[in-house]
C-alpha cells in the first residue's frame, strides 16, 4: 500500500534531518519526499509518499505527529487531492526520431526545454500516474538522464462537485 | 559592556531558573566558558564531576528517576559529546527526562573537521526526544526553557542542546524569555469520556481481567490512583521491569513481573485472561515475545500518553490516549467491584503452584543474596541494577513497594548503567540508602566512577554478583549454542577488593552463604561507600525463561529436552 502524507513543519535548519531520520530509524520506506516553504515563511510543507502495510502506514502518521517540529500531519487520499510532480528527462534523439518524440510530447502536453546534438530534454508536469505513462512511452528512445521532483499535493477544495478528469 | 551578559552567564542563570540544583559533567576545551561560570556560581548550582561523560549521563538519568526532576549533564564537544550517547539512548528508551548540554566548536568552524568536532546534533537525533544546535547567543535562554519543558512533559525524554563556544563567550543584551511556543506540541492530558465509558463497560463484562502496568505509571505519578483502582476493582496486576514499585509487590493482588523472566503465574494469568488492561506500557518484545500468543482470548484496553504506542505491536479494542493519573482518577470515580471468585481462586492457585525458587547447593546463590537484602530492608532502600542475570534476579526477588525505588536500564539494556545511576540517585536522595546491584561484567564498564563516590563521599553500597562471567549471554550459549562459551567466561578478573582499596573505599568479599546476611548488615551500617564482592555460583541460570519470540506460557525446559 502507498500513502501520501502532507506535513507542515517549523521552518528551521535540521527539521528535514528529523523527518528523514525518523524514516531511517523506524525502517519506513519513503517513495518520494518534496519540501518547500509555504505562504508563511516560518512554515515548510513536506509531502511524503510512503509505502508499507496498513499497520506501518498508521504508525508513520503517529510517529510523525510526535516530532516536536511538526505543526500538522494530514493523510491525503489521492481521490481527494490534487497532486503534481515535475519530471525532466533527457532522451537520445537522433534527427530521424525527433518528430516522433515531439509527437508523443505533444500528446501528453510535455514541453521540449532543450535540444542537444544528439539529445532532447523534455519537461512534464502531472500526477505520478501520468508521469509514469510519459516515461514508459519515451523509454523506447532510451532515456539518458531523468530527474523527478517528488510529488506535491494539496487537498482538493472542489471535492464535492469534482470533475475527476481534471486530475 | 554594561547591561550585557555572556552566553555562559545566561546558560547557568537559565538552568537555575529552571530549578536545577545539581548538574553532572566533565569539562573540556569547548565548555571552558561554561565551566568558568559554574565556578563562579558554585553556591547556587552544584556540579558533580564524574570520571567519564557516560557516568555523567547515567548519573543525570539516575537522579531524574529517583527524584522525578529533570537530570542535567554537561560534556565538551567531540569525544565528550559522543560519550554521552549511550546515556542519552538509555534515557530515551526508558522515557527519562534529561537535559544534556554539549560544547561545540566555534560557529564559523563548524563543518571544517575542527579539533574535537563531532556532529552531535545529527548523532543524537534518533536517541533524543528533541535536540538543538544553537546558532545565536540571544536564543540560549529561550532554548533552555523550551528544552526543560519538552524533557519533562508528555512522554518524558532526553533533550540535547549543542552550544558552540563562541556563543558562551558572546556579550549580549539579555532578552526577556517568553512563554514556550511549540505549535505542534501539545500532549493530551485528559482521556476521552467516550473511551472511559467503554472501559467501564468492558471491566463490568470481564470474567478474567488482568492489569498489565509499567513505567508510564511512574512518569505520570499515578501510583496512588493505580492502587485505588486495583483495590476497588479487585483485578490482579502484573508489572513490567520499568513498572517495579508502582504497586506494592507484597500485595496479594500483585503477580510480580511478567515476560521473558517474569513469574509463571503472571504469564499464565495473562495468557488465560479475557481482558488485558495495559497502562503505560508498550508491549515490548521482552514482555510479549509473540503478540499472537500473548493473551489469545483477551480484548485489550491500552492507556498511554503516547498515541504512537497504541496499535504498534498489536491491535487494541479500546485505546485511550492521555495522562494515566487523570484517566485512573476518572475510572476510580465510576468503577465498581465485580465478584470474580473463580478467577481469584485460579490466580491464588497459580501463585501457589509456581512460586519463584532456587536450589541451594552450598555456593552463594545470587537469588539468596537479593532475597536476604530485600527482607532486611523492606522496601526502604533505593536499588539500581546493571544489566544481565543479576538484573533479572533483582526484578524477581527485590520486593519493591514504592515508585522511584528501583532503577534499571530496561529498554536499552545498558551494562554500566547501574553504578553511575546510583551516584545520581544518592545525590538526589541524600538521606536514603542506595544500593547498586551489579555484576562483575557490568561493574567494569563504569568502574572509574569509584573515584566519584570517594571524592564526594557518597555512601553508595555496591554489591557485585561475581560469577566470573557474562552470565546472561553464557546462559543463552548453554541453552542454545551447545555450551560454546565464546568470550563470556573471564579468564582474568581484577581483585575488586583491591581495586576498591586503591580508591580508598571499604570492601569485603563474601564466599560462603552463611556470611551473606552479616556482610549485607555490615555494608548497610557503614558510613560512606562500600564494595561487597559476592563470589557467587558461576553457572546459575535465570528461571523461569520464555525464549525470544515464543508464546506466553512456552517456558524453557518444558518440552525442550
Amino acid at each position: 500500500m502507498r500513502k501520501m502524507i502532507s506535513i507542515l513543519v517549523r521552518n528551521h535548519p535540521g527539521v528535514l534531518s528529523h523527518v528523514a531520520g525518523l524514516f531511517t530509524r523506524r525502517a519506513y520506506n519513503i517513495e518520494s519526499i518534496a519540501a518547500g516553504v509555504t505562504e508563511n515563511p516560518d512554515v515548510t510543507r513536506i509531502t511524503i509518499v510512503v509505502s508499507g502495510d496498513e499497520i506501518i502506514l498508521e504508525q508513520v502518521t503517529k510517529q510523525l505527529r510526535k516530532l516536536i517540529d511538526i505543526i500538522k500531519v494530514q493523510d491525503l487520499k489521492y481521490s481527494e487531492s490534487i497532486t503534481r510532480e515535475l519530471v525532466l528527462m533527457t532522451i537520445y534523439a537522433p534527427k530521424e526520431k525527433r518528430h516522433e518524440i515531439i509527437r508523443i510530447a505533444n500528446t501528453f502536453g510535455a514541453t521540449v526545454v532543450d535540444v542537444g546534438a544528439k539529445t532532447m530534454t523534455l519537461e512534464f508536469v502531472g500526477n505520478d500516474r501520468k508521469i509514469n505513462t510519459v516515461i514508459l512511452s519515451l523509454e523506447a528512445f532510451k532515456i539518458k538522464e531523468l530527474a523527478r521532483t517528488g510529488l506535491v499535493a494539496l487537498p482538493l477544495e472542489s471535492e464535492m462537485e469534482s470533475d475527476r478528469t481534471l486530475l | 559592556m554594561t547591561g550585557t551578559k555572556t552566553g555562559a552567564e545566561i546558560i547557568v542563570q537559565s538552568l537555575i531558573d529552571a530549578g536545577v540544583e545539581v548538574v553532572f559533567g566533565f569539562p573540556g576545551g569547548q565548555v571552558i566558558p561554561l565551566y568558568n561560570e559554574l565556578y563562579q556560581r558554585a553556591d547556587d548550582i552544584r556540579h558533580i564531576l564524574t570520571r567519564h561523560e557516560q557516568g555523567a549521563a547515567h548519573a543525570a538519568d539516575g537522579y531524574a528517576r529517583a527524584t522525578g526532576r529533570v537530570g542535567v549533564c554537561i560534556a565538551t564537544s567531540g569525544p565528550g559529546a559522543t560519550n554521552l550517547v549511550t546515556g542519552l539512548a538509555t534515557a530515551h528508551m526508558d522515557s527519562v527526562p534529561v537535559v544534556a548540554l554539549t560544547g561545540q566548536v566555534w560557529t564559523n568552524k563548524i563543518g571544517n573537521d575542527s579539533f574535537q568536532e563531532a556532529d552531535i546534533y545529527g548523532i543524537s537525533i534518533p536517541i533524543t526526544k528533541y535536540n538543538y544546535l544553537v546558532k545565536q547567543a540571544d536564543q540560549l535562554a529561550q532554548v533552555i526553557k523550551e528544552a526543560f519543558h519538552i524533557a519533562a512533559t508528555g512522554r518524558p525524554g532526553p533533550v540535547l542542546i549543542d552550544i558552540p563556544s563562541d556563543l558562551q563567550t558572546a556579550d549580549i543584551k539579555p532578552r526577556k524569555v517568553g512563554p514556550v511556543k511549540l505549535p505542534g506540541y501539545a500532549p493530551v492530558s485528559k482521556g476521552h469520556p467516550r473511551q472511559i465509558e467503554a472501559i467501564l463497560r468492558a471491566l463490568k463484562d470481564a470474567r478474567r481481567p488482568v492489569i498489565y502496568a509499567g513505567g508510564g505509571v511512574i512518569a505520570s505519578s499515578a501510583s496512588k490512583e493505580l492502587r485505588r483502582f486495583v483495590e476497588k476493582t479487585g483485578i490482579p496486576i502484573t508489572t513490567t521491569l520499568m513498572g517495579k514499585g508502582i504497586f506494592p509487590e507484597d500485595h496479594p493482588l500483585h503477580l510480580g513481573m511478567l515476560g521473558m523472566h517474569g513469574t509463571k503465574y503472571a504469564n499464565c494469568a495473562i495468557f488465560e485472561s479475557d481482558l488485558v488492561i495495559a497502562m503505560g506500557v508498550r508491549f515490548d518484545d521482552r514482555v510479549a515475545g509473540d503478540v499472537h500468543r500473548f493473551a489469545p482470548q483477551a480484548r485489550f484496553i491500552h492507556i498511554d500518553i503516547d498515541a504512537a504506542e497504541i496499535g504498534k505491536r498489536l491491535a487494541v479494542a479500546i485505546p485511550i490516549v492521555g495522562d494515566l493519573k487523570a484517566i485512573l482518577a476518572m475510572l476510580n470515580e465510576k468503577s465498581e467491584p465485580v465478584g470474580r471468585e473463580r478467577w481469584t481462586r485460579k490466580i491464588a492457585a497459580l501463585k501457589e503452584e509456581h512460586p519463584l525458587t532456587w536450589e541451594d547447593d552450598g555456593t552463594i546463590k545470587p537469588q539468596y543474596v537479593i532475597k536476604t537484602l530485600s527482607d532486611m530492608t523492606r522496601g526502604e532502600i533505593v536499588v539500581t541494577t546493571d544489566v544481565g542475570q543479576h538484573q533479572m534476579w533483582a526484578a524477581q526477588y527485590m520486593c519493591t513497594t514504592e515508585p522511584r525505588r528501583f532503577m534499571t536500564s530496561g529498554g536499552l539494556g545498558t551494562m554500566g548503567y547501574g553504578f553511575p545511576a546510583a551516584i545520581g540517585a544518592q545525590i538526589g536522595c541524600p538521606d536514603r540508602t542506595v544500593v547498586c546491584l551489579t555484576g562483575d561484567g557490568s561493574f567494569q564498564m563504569c568502574i572509574q566512577e569509584l573515584a566519584t563516590v570517594r571524592m564526594y563521599n557518597l555512601p553508595v553500597k555496591m554489591f557485585i554478583f561475581n560469577n566470573g562471567c557474562l552470565g546472561m549471554v553464557r546462559q543463552w550459549q548453554q541453552f542454545f549454542w551447545d555450551k560454546r562459551y565464546s568470550h563470556t567466561v573471564f579468564d582474568y578478573n581484577p581483585d575488586f577488593c583491591k581495586v576498591a582499596a586503591g580508591y580508598d573505599i571499604e570492601a569485603l568479599r563474601v564466599t560462603e552463604p552463611a556470611k551473606v546476611g552479616e556482610a549485607i548488615d555490615r555494608a548497610l551500617h557503614t558510613d560512606g561507600p562500600v564494595v561487597v564482592d559476592f563470589v557467587v555460583a558461576p553457572e546459575e541460570n535465570v528461571m523461569p525463561f520464555i525464549p525470544s519470540g515464543r508464546g506466553q506460557t512456552d517456558f524453557f525446559g518444558e518440552g525442550d529436552e
